[in-house]
């Protein structure tokens, strides 16, 4: 039996709420594994900063591992294994866990690095309704906040939105009118994480700079 | 109204998540009912209660089903349909005698069904997450796709059915059609 897991991290809605219940479950989260892409229309990894990631982990008391990655397709897949390697000789995990929840094209990728390494890969979220996804982070108490948005009809303004029912109600409408994924899936919007029940201290959000254009809008933010 | 059995076979928490309730989660969606029971936990009760059973998969290095076929022994008397999906085709193949083979198929694959099998036809694209198959070839069984690896099969007297790869990810109708089945 597994006991000891690495999280595949990246800040996000997903990989945060693929932990918890990693923990819920009984598991022991040993690390979180965070790819850095240096580019941002990555196939595999969001592009958090590497800040972001750090002020999470402590919070939660995780040790973190950060193996950056030019991000070149299939190329970044060796970058990933050499991540889970680390994981695997510093923190003795047998399994990883991802946050994926409908991209075969990623889930794939990381059950065959871990098939190739002889440890178990564990998908909780895979096929979960995008709506029961919001809807449980709300009921679980995760705060999280919208960091970018890449999709029309998008703007600047939904940068720094709460996820709660008023933006369940909002992207439902924006579903049914321009097939928008109300859970992101299809790189719509990136999500962060300032509050679960795997944190110590809540993060609080001290500056931040805003940059895009038309539909496509980033939130780089600064934590106390 | 019938009522389904989904069989977990995970001895890892987390597989639930990720080979039972995708399942589940299509039934409830289609006003199906369902039950689910561990194998380990599964009474003759359940199975009379149940019309039908599907048994799910689970990840790639949760084998300890395989250790523990003979609770399994139930299939060979069940007059219900049962459907064995990935390490469910492959409990079924060794409870009726099949060889459990060594091969490894991970992601999409392009599979071709002969002719109807719950609804697929022709050339399919399917997900496949496994390191095991039975060898269905010299079995009572019918085999609708696959040559060398056995992808979906059909015992010859029995409404037993199984699958390697996981309908539940593109093919969620071949499900639906096995809970329709009279």
């Amino acid at each position: 039996m597994v006991k000891k897991l690495g999280i595949l991290f990246s800040g996000g809605k997903d990989s945060m709420y693929a932990a918890w219940l990693a923990k819920k479950e009984g598991y022991e989260i040993s690390c979180l594994i965070s790819i850095v892409s240096e580019n941002e229309e990555s196939y595999m990894f969001h592009t958090p900063s590497i800040r972001r990631v750090e002020e999470q982990a402590k919070s939660m008391g995780i040790p973190l591992i950060i193996v950056k990655t030019k991000g070149k397709k299939e190329k970044e897949l060796i970058d990933l294994e050499r991540a889970i390697k680390l994981a695997r000789k510093d923190y003795d995990i047998s399994g990883v866990v991802s946050g994926a929840v409908e991209s075969v094209y990623q889930a794939s990728r990381i059950e065959k690095i871990c098939n190739k390494l002889k440890i178990e890969c564990f998908n909780p979220l895979w096929q979960k309704n995008q709506l029961e996804l919001l809807e449980d982070l709300i009921k679980n108490k995760f705060e999280v906040i919208v960091v970018g948005v890449f999709a029309y009809p998008f703007d600047e303004k939904w940068l720094g939105r709460k996820i709660d029912i008023k933006f369940i109600n909002e992207i439902k409408k924006l579903q049914e009118k321009y097939k928008i994924n109300v859970a992101g899936e299809g790189g719509e919007f990136e999500s962060f994480v300032l509050n679960c029940k795997l944190f110590k201290k809540k993060l609080i959000i001290k500056d931040q700079k805003i940059k895009g254009s038309k539909n496509s809008w980033r939130m780089d933010i600064k934590l106390e | 109204m019938k009522t389904i059995l989904l069989i977990d076979i995970c001895n890892e928490k987390l597989g639930f998540y990720e080979f039972v309730k995708p399942v589940r989660d299509i039934l409830i969606k289609n006003n199906v009912n369902v039950f689910i029971k561990h194998y380990t936990r599964l009474k003759k009760k359940d199975l009379d209660e149940a019309n039908s059973v599907i048994i799910c998969g689970t990840t790639l290095y949760d084998n300890k089903f395989i250790e523990d076929i003979n609770k399994f022994k139930w299939l060979t008397d069940f007059e219900g349909a049962v459907l064995g999906i990935c390490g469910g085709m492959q409990i079924i193949g060794m409870i009726f005698n099949g060889k459990l083979c060594r091969g490894t198929e991970i992601g999409y694959y392009n599979e071709k069904f002969g002719k109807n099998f719950l609804g697929l036809m022709g050339k399919q694209e399917v997900y496949h997450l496994h390191n095991n198959y039975v060898d269905f070839s010299n079995l009572d069984f019918e085999i609708f796709a696959g040559n060398k690896i056995s992808q979906g099969v059909k015992h010859k007297k029995k409404r037993i059915y199984g699958v390697l790869f996981h309908p539940e990810v593109r093919q969620k109708d071949l499900i639906l059609n096995f809970c329709n089945l009279k």
